[in-house]
């Protein structure tokens, strides 16, 4: 079907415009397509409950592929996603365990508001540190943040010693109960994570298409300089996708370590590439300024479906990972048919 | 010519034709870049090609050497017409290129450059010791003291070109292009290059040559061919012609650019004053003391060649570059220490020389570039107003004429004229009191250009803006200008008024003079 748009520009306009449908919307016909394949192979797949379980899973890659959405609109990549996740659960662990004052010998038990609040501002820091590097110190985004993964990740191991935080529930008498309330209340029916990531997406939605801010992101990630002569001030755009970045990993991590009921230091691991994987899957380019919300949420829908179905129907967990491997890559591939030449 | 004694001249006569083009013509897009180009190039002979930037001498070279196909037309070699694919192609027929753009690989050493590409194999690998050698004895031809196993980016400009041009000897072709070989030479440098192109066409070599210095090529050449505007204005042999007849074909009669607007002449809006801004290796300067200053209502022409730093005293002034010193007004606000998009909001905008890489947004619609700098004035709270953002674009496409099916046409789909009617627009649409323009007429056909003009002249008129546009053809200078500024190395040459010709311009600076 690509090939009917690309090569043959001039053949009939109903096979053109077919074509181009099915190239444009392909991250959405991937999901009908994933939805109706498991719903034949396995009959406790096509059923509310199911996809409001697998969404629960879909919230987590989707928060992070958010933030890595913007990264990558500025033409830029985060791969210090998936470690700031984990170090966000393993602080909101550690600050729900009590915090204890050396010098009075007092343990403060900060309530869950405080927890989530601090747990967030630390993601926004990371990314800060980040975004510094790259846009005022000029080290490329792929060493900084590789460099985050490195750093972000040994901190999470260093704090709990390797261990994980096991209980999170909180007591209710020192005041911070609630904290699984993230992970396991639902609204309405839907978890709360999955409402947490429709929010998120909505905002970051609305920001991208509405504000002056989302244009600024989406000039300077198309051509930089030219959007710096514009007036465009590209260094604060930059600094501010990856605190945005950051800020959606430490989301995800409370959201992730709620629905465990535990932080580990390890949680979140290559989930960065999980989030790069529905961003590219979701059309976005890698070269910047081209992408949009909805096609990464259809890009984290359509793995987060796809690996749950292959788990639903019994397939091995080695299968799941050469499946999500082609399906990143042919993803890829549709994208540079669909951006041709000029997406280089 | 004692050289000449130790080769063994091939015999052949003067009047033997190598190559030809018979109606070349090319298209980029609905641009016309070559409109039917008729010529011979002799054995053993120098052919120079004349003619303004865009008038489509590099073009032609391209098609010359394999490396772009001509539209229609055919390419002659040895009266057989060929095809080429590719520039490698072409230099297996033996035509070689040497481009104006170094094309060096920086990292490398010298004799690695020189034998990029075509290395002396052996069975175990590569014959270093004899490319060393060749390569000295190369040096030595061109008398210049360079170690072959110096990396390129250790040397001078000039001897970069000078490695340059050492490989298009090496690989011994019969018709050598040269796009301004002597651009980054010494005067000194300039005559040894001459010695050996004399020699190469002792031995049967033909070069096609290009030059923006006419005294220096008339020195070597043997035919002259003028371009303008990708027509073939004349072709001549050297013998019938001198520096005005080139002159006349290359700039040709005034077309009308548009008129000077009467506007009513302010207060001087934009003032410069000893501005510095040094150059790319940080000892000297590339804008050296610019005094000057731009009225309200006013148009003032820049004209310089390359390297004159019109760019960078533009860029400087508008806040991308970092002035060493001296001071930026606008109006009576000092604006020398504001960020790029404080001095748009102060009224000072520029439209930068490259659109592609400066001035666009390929991955935008139109409408989305035309609104970039104005995002403030849709700007209702926290979110953007799609209302009046659609009315702002609306306006600034019928103010600048942009052809274009809307606003939500991509940007990329628009002809390089009307790409560049958005960049202005873009700018135009923050309402700016001085707008700087550098090069606003490059890669534009002859038609967009006069509506460029012509917007500019009535903008200066309407709403009292200042206006500074700089140019590479004199025949712009005076089209709309009041005044016009002459830029040559960083100073300000000369100024004339709207009464000045094209020779005293040109001679002003730097082009067509003495040697």
């Amino acid at each position: 079907m690509a090939q009917t748009t690309t090569s043959t520009p001039a053949a009939g306009g109903i096979d053109l415009n077919i074509g181009k449908i099915l190239l444009e919307g392909r991250a959405f016909f991937a999901l009908v397509a994933i939805v109706i394949t498991f719903s034949f192979l396995s009959p406790v797949y096509f059923s509310g409950s199911n996809f409001l379980t697998m969404s629960s899973h879909v919230a987590i890659f989707g928060l992070l592929a958010i933030g890595m959405l913007l990264v990558i609109l500025n033409g830029g990549i985060d791969l210090s996603v998936g470690s700031t996740l984990g170090l966000s659960g393993v602080v909101a662990g550690y600050l729900m365990q009590g915090v204890e004052i050396p010098s009075s010998g007092v343990i403060l038990y900060p309530p869950v508001w405080a927890v989530v609040v601090l747990t967030i501002a630390l993601g926004a820091f990371v990314g800060a540190v980040n975004g510094v590097l790259i846009a005022f110190f000029r080290v490329p985004a792929f060493v900084a943040t590789l460099g985050m993964l490195y750093v972000a990740r040994g901190v999470a191991l260093l704090m709990t010693n390797g261990l994980t935080y096991n209980n999170l529930g909180g007591t209710e008498a020192l005041g911070n109960t609630g904290f699984d309330w993230l992970g396991f209340n639902r609204i309405a029916g839907v978890p709360i994570g999955v409402i947490v990531l429709a929010v998120v997406a909505l905002i970051i939605g609305l920001v991208l298409m509405r504000t002056a801010f989302g244009r600024w992101l989406y000039a300077s990630g198309g051509n930089e300089r030219a959007a710096e002569l514009s007036g465009v001030p590209t260094r604060g755009v930059k600094v501010s996708v990856y605190v945005l970045s950051g800020v959606c990993a430490a989301i995800a991590g409370l959201v992730l370590s709620s629905q465990l009921t535990s932080a580990g230091p390890t949680a979140g691991t290559t989930y960065e590439l999980t989030a790069i994987a529905a961003v590219v899957i979701g059309g976005a380019a890698l070269t910047g300024g081209r992408g949009n919300v909805r096609g990464t949420m259809l890009g984290a829908f359509v793995i987060g479906f796809l690996s749950d179905g292959l788990v639903i129907i019994g397939v091995s967990a080695y299968w799941q990972t050469v499946f999500t491997g082609a399906v990143i890559v042919l993803a890829v591939l549709l994208n540079s048919l669909q951006y041709g030449r000029s997406g280089r | 010519m004692t050289a000449l004694q130790t080769i063994t001249p091939e015999t052949f006569t003067a009047d033997e034709v190598v190559m030809s083009a018979r109606d070349v013509a090319k298209f980029y897009g609905p641009l016309q870049a070559l409109k039917g180009v008729n010529f011979d190039i002799h054995r053993g002979q120098v052919t120079t090609l004349f003619g303004e930037n865009g008038a489509g001498k590099s073009t032609l070279m391209k098609i010359l050497s394999g490396i772009i196909a001509p539209t229609s037309g055919d390419i002659l070699l040895d009266d057989e017409p060929v095809r080429f694919h590719g520039a490698n192609h072409a230099l297996a027929h033996g035509i070689s290129i040497i481009h104006q753009e170094l094309a060096l690989a920086g990292n490398l050493n010298v004799r690695d450059n020189i034998f990029m590409g075509r290395e002396i194999r052996t069975a175990t690998g590569v014959n270093f010791a004899e490319e060393e050698r060749i390569t000295r004895s190369l040096m030595e031809e061109l008398e210049e003291d360079i170690d072959p196993l110096t990396p390129v980016e250790e040397l001078r400009l000039g001897q970069q070109q000078i490695v340059e041009i050492a490989r298009a000897l090496q690989a011994k072709s019969r018709i050598l292009i040269m796009d301004e070989p002597t651009s980054a030479l010494s005067s000194s440098e300039v005559e040894v290059l001459f010695k050996v192109i004399n020699d190469l066409t002792a031995k049967g070599v033909s070069i096609v040559y290009i030059s923006h210095h006419l005294e220096e090529a008339l020195e070597i050449t043997d035919h002259a061919v003028v371009l303008r505007d990708g027509e073939m204005t004349a072709w001549a042999p050297r013998a019938e012609i001198d520096i005005e007849w080139i002159v006349r074909n290359m700039v040709g009669e005034n077309f009308n650019l548009g008129a000077r607007p009467n506007s009513k002449m302010g207060a001087p809006a934009l003032t410069i004053e000893n501005l510095c801004v040094p150059d790319a290796s940080g000892n000297g300067l590339v804008v050296d003391h610019i005094n000057l200053s731009v009225r309200s209502g006013e148009i003032v022409c820049i004209y310089g060649l390359m390297g004159a730093g019109r760019t960078e005293m533009m860029e400087c002034a508008a806040g991308r570059l970092k002035a060493q010193s001296g001071t930026v007004k606008l109006h009576t606000q000092d604006v020398s220490n504001l960020s790029i998009s404080e001095r748009i909001n102060a009224g000072l905008v520029l439209v930068p020389e490259d659109r592609q890489r400066d001035g666009l947004v390929q991955t935008m619609t139109v409408g989305q570039n035309l609104s970039l700098s104005s995002i403030a004035a849709f700007t209702r709270g926290l979110f953007t107003s799609r209302k009046v953002e659609s009315k702002v674009i609306e306006d600034s496409i019928r103010e600048v004429t942009v052809k274009t099916e809307s606003g939500a046409t991509m940007i990329g789909a628009l002809s390089g004229g009307n790409q560049q009617k958005v960049v202005i627009g873009k700018m135009l649409a923050t309402q700016p009191e001085v707008i700087l323009l550098d090069e606003p007429s490059r890669g534009i056909d002859i038609g967009a250009k006069a509506e460029v003009f012509k917007l500019l002249a009535s903008t200066a008129e309407k709403r009292g803006l200042a206006v500074l546009y700089s140019t590479s053809e004199v025949g712009e200078c005076l089209s709309i200008a009041h005044r016009i500024i002459v830029m040559n190395r960083g100073r300000i040459a000369a100024e004339f008024d709207h009464t000045a010709t094209k020779e005293q311009i040109m001679a002003a600076s730097g082009e067509a003079v003495h040697h």
